[in-house]
């Protein structure tokens, strides 16, 4: 204990003694740290956007269908259990929250154009936190109820389709007898999405009402069910197995749509392997440092080892140097990247390059997100890559032979 | 010239290691940086061309407001004389007229909402890979016969085949019902289920005649063959156009917004990452070169003493560095270049990559190619950099006197 005190003091000192080499690396791996988890926090948030808005679009983190429905998400594929009873049980199971929905494609028919949508039939007293619509931010007003008679669409159909609030439209779709079904529904929302493609796609109805224009009884065509944290949907998962039986299939969001699924585990590779590349390019200089430490300081070990100090005491002590001078640089660094993600905390707005991430189902104001998972991966790396990059200098020094090492000049 | 050339060498040569390490630096981001703008530049070219390609061509003849609403009446007169007009006038490019409407198409069994694309049979393989794509029957040949292709997604939920026949539900340009008996020629098969569940295509003959078009359409389309020279073919083709009639021309970077945006996003945070790169390598030099010329200051003492100017000592330490500089450029570029090689030929693939890359067009192997300017243009700029490291140290030997340098050990 005491040796390691003497050692630490030693090797503490020995950094300060070519104080600009030291500043210089110390300015290296700060900026290092600094890009790593900076950078990762930009990515991180990135991806949980993407995540975000892609579950909002599914939406629901654990999801029941017909198994045939995926395939063929059609009024035909619906779940053969009925709604009362879907409902009778989700409600016990103490979910955070879940929806029964009626989710069929549709064709929607102004006095103008027509389009092809996605219906949703909800009941919006379940809905509020699922959907990626603001009820309260709708122009005109959301759904009321389940058997509300009016349609809320998107703002980019309300366009195309040359249409506005109070004005009415007809929907068509199919009742399982292949006979058209259709009917005539007033616009009482229109309803505003940070991704386009939601306000050309998805059109909301009263669930109730659906199921009388789609001739469908009480029944349903998803279950979905939402977890506290769409990373780990596992017991969400395992809960709903148990309310439904082999008829249907229960899915989380991550086999629902391999993109998003893919996104986060790519993600995770590339934190990792952008903390190793940055250390790499480090490690140059970490290693050239140390190596001119002990180059420098040859008469010096060779003296010591001389008085009698261990080799592994000498190994010890330039590892304690290496090491010290990698846990300030990430100390600054680390509290650096989140003192620069403070002010951008709230998003910072990268709609200059807005619509190209659209196109990867992002919307255009950036959350950066400092994962403490993040943080401890840079600096454990770092720390232990640079312990073994020392090793090498290290291991140099302690194998001097004392003598040639004192009368070295 | 030469003395200082060979004193240079031989200095850098006093600590191989030092001066080996501080090249290794170089050489590894280097490396990074050739393979990495190779996959880029190769990816993104990728990126364009089969989007492009795939269905919206480089350029499009379409009628004012068309692009934000396409709304059935903003249509193009005479689409299919003006497409043929466009193809005599000008040569190597392939120019097809094309119709779109929503309808609602049915089997016997089911119905679905889609787009139904009026194309010409003849030219439309010049303007998009869907001819190509078919797996099952046959591409449309005749302009007025009533024949569709669909979608092995879309065949499937319709439980049709080959020869069945389907019925279009729709409205026309004047807002009239539009109905069509059509017969199953083909089937494709892009491979994205939602691509193919969302469009068919019909001969614009017939399209025309369903949906009450009286001969015009709603976008000419033209495929360039490549980005280089749109440009010019825009204002070209801007010139061939009918006067009076208010057409206007989009290039591929207005029909979608989304591509070039996608790339220029990818480009910033790249150009981040790699910036970051750059300046840990400059560091690393920096920090040599203050090291090799403070350890140098008694031998800088005497030289100076005997009339040496301190602006050629300076030369002199950058002359070390451009040495280093354009050895880590060279090796760089070189093992660089032969890792981007191998990859070129055995492809390069990252986990998880298939999915993400099928949301953007791209194959799932990428196979970079290696030209001068990805091979030069990471590493000019690592070694410019590596100039202004070294300048500080350089500069610094302007406030060295000779006499106090020489009492420096």
């Amino acid at each position: 204990m005491h040796m390691l005190a003497i050692l630490f003091r030693l090797a503490w000192r020995n950094l300060w003694r070519n104080h600009r080499r030291t500043l210089i690396m110390l300015m290296a791996i700060v900026l290092g740290t600094w890009a790593m988890i900076f950078m990762t926090a930009l990515m991180r948030g990135m991806v949980t956007e993407v995540v975000r808005d892609g579950i909002s679009a599914l939406p629901g983190h654990v999801q029941v269908h017909h198994p045939e429905y995926r395939d063929d998400p059609s009024v035909a594929n619906l779940i053969p259990v009925s709604d009362t009873e879907l409902s009778a049980r989700f409600s016990t199971a103490g979910f955070r929250q879940w929806a029964t929905r009626v989710r069929v494609p549709a064709v929607i028919t102004s006095e103008y154009d027509s389009r092809g949508v996605t219906l949703l039939g909800v009941d919006p007293a379940y809905e509020r936190d699922l959907t990626f619509v603001d009820y309260d931010a709708v122009s005109g007003r959301f759904l009321e109820s389940a058997s509300d008679t009016g349609i809320v669409i998107g703002r980019k159909l309300a366009e195309t389709l040359n249409t506005e609030v109070g004005k009415r439209i007809v929907l068509m779709s199919q009742d399982p007898e292949n006979d058209i079904a259709d009917r005539g529904f007033r616009v009482v929302g229109i309803f505003d999405a940070n991704i386009q493609a939601f306000e050309e796609n998805y059109v909301f109805a009263g669930k109730a009402t659906t199921q009388k224009m789609l001739r469908i009884g009480d029944q349903v065509s998803e279950v979905v069910v939402l977890g506290d944290d769409y990373r780990d949907v596992e017991a969400e998962f395992n809960k709903t197995l148990q309310l439904v039986d082999g008829s249907v299939v229960v899915e989380r969001w991550i086999d629902l749509d391999a993109y998003l699924g893919t996104m986060l585990g790519v993600m995770d590779g590339f934190v990792l392997v952008w903390v190793i590349v940055i250390f790499l390019a480090l490690s140059f200089g970490l290693v050239n440092t140390l190596v001119m430490a002990v180059f420098e300081r040859v008469r010096e070990i060779g003296l010591m080892l001389a008085l009698g100090m261990r080799p592994i005491n000498i190994l010890g002590q330039i590892i304690v140097e290496s090491l010290l001078l990698l846990a300030i640089g990430l100390a600054i660094g680390t509290a650096l990247s989140w003192a620069s993600v403070q002010p951008i905390k709230d998003g910072i707005d990268i709609s200059i390059v807005g619509e190209g991430l659209d196109m990867w189902g992002m919307s255009s104001v950036l959350y950066p997100e400092l994962l403490l998972s993040d943080v401890i991966l840079a600096n454990v790396v770092v720390l232990i890559l640079g312990f073994l990059a020392s090793l090498s200098p290290a291991w140099r020094a302690a194998n001097y032979e004392p003598i040639e090492a004192i009368t070295k000049v | 010239m030469n003395l200082v050339f060979r004193l240079a060498w031989r200095n850098l040569w006093r600590q191989p290691r030092r001066t080996w390490l501080t090249t290794g630096a170089m050489v590894f981001s280097n490396m990074l940086l050739v393979f990495m703008i190779s996959l880029q530049i190769g990816m993104y070219g990728l990126m364009i061309d089969n989007t492009l390609q795939a269905f919206t061509g480089h350029l499009q003849v379409q009628a004012p407001g068309y692009i934000d609403d396409q709304k059935m009446r903003q249509t193009v007169p005479d689409a299919v004389p003006l497409a043929e007009s466009l193809r005599e006038e000008i040569e190597n490019v392939n120019v097809a007229a094309r119709a779109t409407a929503f309808a609602l198409v049915s089997s016997e069994e089911r119905s679905y909402g889609i787009a139904v694309v009026g194309v010409e049979p003849a030219f439309e393989p010049g303007v998009s890979t869907i001819p190509g794509l078919v797996a099952e029957g046959r591409f449309l040949v005749d302009e007025d016969a009533a024949e569709i292709i669909i979608g092995a997604a879309l065949a499937r939920n319709l439980r049709v085949s080959l020869g069945d026949e389907l019925t279009l539900l729709g409205s026309g340009r004047d807002g009239s019902f539009a109905a069509a008996v059509v017969n199953i020629v083909g089937i494709f098969d892009s491979g994205i289920a939602d691509f193919d569940r969302s469009i068919a295509e019909i001969p614009i003959g017939l399209f025309q005649d369903v949906f009450y078009m009286n001969g015009s359409g709603h976008q000419v389309v033209i495929n360039a063959g490549g980005i280089d020279g749109v440009a010019e073919l825009q204002v070209r083709i801007e010139s061939l156009l009918p006067a009076g009639q208010g057409l206007v021309v989009h290039d591929w970077d207005a029909l979608q917004p989304g591509l070039q945006q996608a790339i220029k996003a990818d480009i910033s945070s790249a150009f981040f990452m790699y910036g970051i790169l750059v300046i840990l390598v400059a560091f690393s030099v920096l920090n040599t070169q203050l090291m090799s010329v403070l350890e140098r200051t008694h031998e800088f003492g005497i030289v100076m003493s005997l009339g040496l100017t301190p602006g050629r000592l300076g030369r002199l330490v950058l002359l070390e560095t451009a040495i280093m500089g354009l050895l880590g450029l060279v090796l760089g570029a070189i093992l660089g270049g032969l890792v981007t090689y191998w990859f070129s030929v055995n492809g390069f693939a990252y986990p998880g990559m298939e999915e993400l890359a099928a949301k953007f067009n791209l194959p799932s192997r990428f196979f970079p190619q290696v030209s001068p300017l990805t091979l030069l243009l990471g590493p000019a700029v690592v070694f410019l950099f590596t100039i202004l490291a070294a300048l500080y140290p350089a500069l610094r030997l302007h406030r060295l006197h000779p006499v106090e340098a020489m009492r420096a050990v």
